[in-house]
């Protein structure tokens, strides 16, 4: 074991542990042997009445302590406690848990590889793959995107048409199998009056009602500062690099000026953690079929999607 | 001119009273707070919200009520005990003084959300500072008294108070070692990282309850039970052996609240362990306390405050039961972040804690305001029976949540996935929240009720000192 810094240690735990248990069975043995006069009082008061009598320890708690005792130095030699010493068992909590994934992995892990060898149009037409699904979508993945799957301000809602990186299955995959990191730049160097014509032009993109004089200046600040390089010039956005679709009326933070105005100056930085490593292929591949499923996956993504 | 001498009452008066007024604020923020668990809307300003307003509720019930409970049994008894005036009054009004002054500061910067993020340590850096300052004049003060006592022996519940004054100053010491970064905000970073911190930070948790919330309050317990039932303490030989055992052994389970974490799995065994071997020393104090009362069991009858103390002693043994066998590995896997933990806390915080000073400051008030009892005592007794009825639902209600919810944590489908997402563990546990609220309200109301007698006993009374008796003759 790596618990200890040097050799001296664990025999020191080992002999404080030890005495520690021990003694305490030793002193109570010693205390018991005093002599009692029961019903009698120790001779001192205090404060007028304050008394003690003189009687026996209960045999009952006695031997309730001696059991306590006993059963701790029965545990030391089983289990590990006394320094590095494993215990006659051999058991560790990491091993405890590697058994119970072990055997949960026995006991599921087919269920799951069974789905893993179709595809995921198949699993997601599946409705027990469907339950399995949720039921992981619901544990793992309901924090951020909600148990409706509706997301929240800077979560993605996965239930509408709008797709950041990609609605086909293998690309909801691989957003969920390496995750995703969205990052828009801050563009605050443009100066608080630019930013503000750059809002209301994005604005105007959804239809949103917006300052005309501003729409026109702030179509000529969109060109000009760069913003087309990953919205594009028609402001339909980009999924290679997860930009989004300025035109669609779906908002990942908010539709507001103010929140335009904010997202531009300060920029974004969002960030889906990878699953790989964590849940493994074979769930991420349930979650993939089931996220497909909800209903907006199956519908074409938008056809600017080889805009660099 | 020695027998004209009085027993300093008057730090005793004003901790006496503190404690009843800080019990009715602590608890009506833990009311807020339960209330908050069932309708998330009341979290109105981030300074009112639930995750700031915890550790206020936890500091107050247990340093602002708890803390002037003890202040002021401990200083009304070491002088009764020792037969001699309290050592360096000064510095003893200055304890009351420095730690209503802590208390209004934790009242201050926890809301702000000021916090050095360590569970019943919460208090930043120059709060900690003057903890200490008060603390050791404390120390000062009793031991001080102790020194000057006028009987050859030390009575058995200076032992406990003796016990827990020392301990809560090494405690405090090593857990709140910080380097400080501003004063204002108060902002400082802890002296130990990682699993270090952790162990640090459960070693002094485990200890405020065992040495702050138990032996401390079996201090009280000694000098008022017997005081209350007029009977000697029943086996000085038990309380030898189960005050020894308990102070030894209580150092050591504190890795019970790291189990099955990155806490090497040796030392979570010896934590394990000695939480069960701390169960017989535990019921020491229970079985020492209750059978006191043998012989005089009919004063329970027609006496509420010996109601309080001898329930109390009940719930301690209650809890101190079912602490050492959630302290198992396997039961902890069950227990371990539901809300049974508070269930089991609040068994110990109103049960024990809570009852033994509500029954020792009904004891205390007509003596320090020239009564011969409080204002009423059909009040007592109503205010017994509302608390006990609270407590009931309380720990009922967070038993029920408790296991409903480890259950429902670890219940698997057949295909491996869970069953249940943890927000609807959150639904399912709503109708106990709501019992525990109810709980929480009988309570709290008890104390209202309390305030109003006391007010009632004071206005009727005038302060008094009493004078300093002769140590009998067994002792001269």
């Amino acid at each position: 074991m790596s618990d200890f810094v040097s050799g001296f240690w664990s025999p020191y735990i080992t002999l404080v542990v030890l005495a520690g248990v021990v003694g305490c069975g030793v002193f109570l043995w010693q205390q018991g042997r005093a002599g009692n006069k029961p019903g009698e009082t120790m001779g001192h008061v205090w404060d007028e009445t304050l008394e003690e009598f003189n009687n026996p320890m209960p045999n009952w708690w006695r031997w309730l302590f001696y059991i306590t005792i006993v059963f701790g130095l029965g545990y030391f030699a089983l289990y590990p406690g006394l320094g590095s010493y494993a215990g006659k068992l051999g058991w560790t909590s990491g091993g405890q848990h590697e058994k119970e994934v072990a055997d949960a992995d026995a006991a599921y892990g087919k269920i799951f590889n069974g789905y893993l060898q179709q595809d995921l149009k198949t699993v997601a037409a599946d409705a027990r793959a469907k339950e399995m699904g949720e039921h992981l979508f619901l544990t793992y993945c309901a924090q951020c995107h909600g148990s409706d799957a509706k997301g929240a301000k800077g979560y993605p809602n996965l239930t509408d048409n709008d797709w950041l990186w990609g609605g086909e299955p293998e690309q909801i995959k691989a957003t969920i199998m390496g995750g995703r990191i969205g990052v828009m730049p801050p563009f605050a160097q443009l100066g608080a009056e630019a930013i503000k014509d750059i809002a209301h032009y994005v604005r105007s993109l959804s239809g949103l009602a917006a300052d005309s004089l501003r729409v026109t200046r702030g179509k000529e600040g969109y060109a000009a500062a760069g913003c087309v390089a990953c919205h594009g010039a028609d402001g339909r956005g980009n999924q290679a690099m997860g930009a989004p679709n300025l035109t669609d009326k779906i908002w990942l933070f908010g539709s507001r000026e103010e929140t335009i105005i904010e997202t531009i100056t300060k920029g974004r930085n969002i960030q889906m953690p990878a699953q790989k490593d964590f849940l493994g292929e074979a769930k991420v591949h349930l979650l993939a079929a089931y996220v497909y499923g909800l209903g907006a996956g199956a519908k074409p993504a938008p056809a600017t999607t080889d805009k660099k | 001119m020695q027998s004209q001498a009085t027993y300093n009452y008057k730090v005793v008066r004003q901790f006496t009273v503190m404690t009843v007024v800080w019990g009715i604020v602590g608890m009506l923020v833990g009311v807020i707070i339960a209330a908050q668990l069932i309708w998330p809307e009341l979290n109105v300003v981030e300074w009112l919200s639930y995750g700031r307003l915890r550790p206020l509720h936890t500091n107050a019930v247990i340093f602002a009520f708890g803390g002037c409970a003890l202040f002021a049994t401990s200083y009304y008894s070491v002088q009764r005990t020792c037969h001699t005036p309290l050592f360096a009054p000064a510095l003893a009004a200055f304890t009351f003084w420095g730690w209503q002054l802590v208390i209004v500061l934790a009242a201050v910067t926890l809301p702000l959300g000021m916090t050095s993020g360590k569970e019943y340590a919460e208090l930043e850096w120059p709060i900690d500072i003057l903890i200490t300052v008060v603390w050791v004049s404390y120390a000062l003060v009793f031991f001080g008294t102790l020194m000057k006592r006028k009987t050859s022996h030390i009575y058995v519940s200076n032992w406990f108070f003796g016990a827990f004054i020392l301990t809560v100053a090494l405690l405090h010491l090593v857990n709140s070692a910080e380097s400080p970064v501003t004063f204002w905000p108060m902002k400082s970073y802890s002296a130990y990282a990682g699993v270090q911190d952790a162990m640090v930070q459960w070693w002094y948790g485990h200890n405020a309850v065992g040495f702050f919330l138990t032996a401390g309050f079996l201090g009280i317990m000694y000098y008022f039970v017997p005081k209350q039932a007029g009977r000697p303490v029943y086996s000085y030989r038990l309380s030898v052996v189960h005050f020894w055992a308990l102070i030894f052994t209580y150092m050591w389970a504190g890795p019970h609240h790291l189990h099955y974490t990155a806490l090497p799995d040796w030392t979570q065994s010896v934590g394990m362990i000695f939480s069960l071997i701390l169960l017989a020393p535990s019921w020491g104090g229970m079985i020492n306390g209750i059978m006191t009362l043998s012989g005089a069991w009919h004063k329970l009858r027609d006496d509420p405050i010996l109601k309080f103390l001898i329930t109390s002693l009940s719930f301690y043994g209650m809890s101190t039961f079912e602490g050492p066998m959630m302290s198992i590995k396997t039961v902890n896997a069950l227990s371990h972040y539901t809300d049974w933990t508070i269930g089991h806390v609040h068994s110990g915080a109103l049960g024990w804690v809570a009852m033994v000073s509500i029954g020792a400051v009904y004891y205390l008030i007509p003596r320090l305001f020239g009564k011969a009892e409080m204002y009423s005592v059909k009040l007592i007794n109503l205010h017994f029976w509302i608390s006990t009825i609270g407590i009931v639902l309380y720990i009922a209600a967070m038993w029920i949540a408790g296991v409903m919810q480890g259950l429902m944590w670890r219940a698997t489908n057949i295909d491996g996935t869970l069953t249940y997402s943890f927000v609807e563990t959150v639904k399912a546990t709503y109708p106990y929240y709501t019992i525990r609220l109810l709980g929480g309200l009988l309570f709290f109301s008890g104390m209202l009720l309390m305030a109003y007698n006391m007010v009632r006993t004071i206005a009727g009374g005038h302060a008094v000192n009493a004078p300093v008796l002769v140590p009998s003759a067994a002792h001269a």
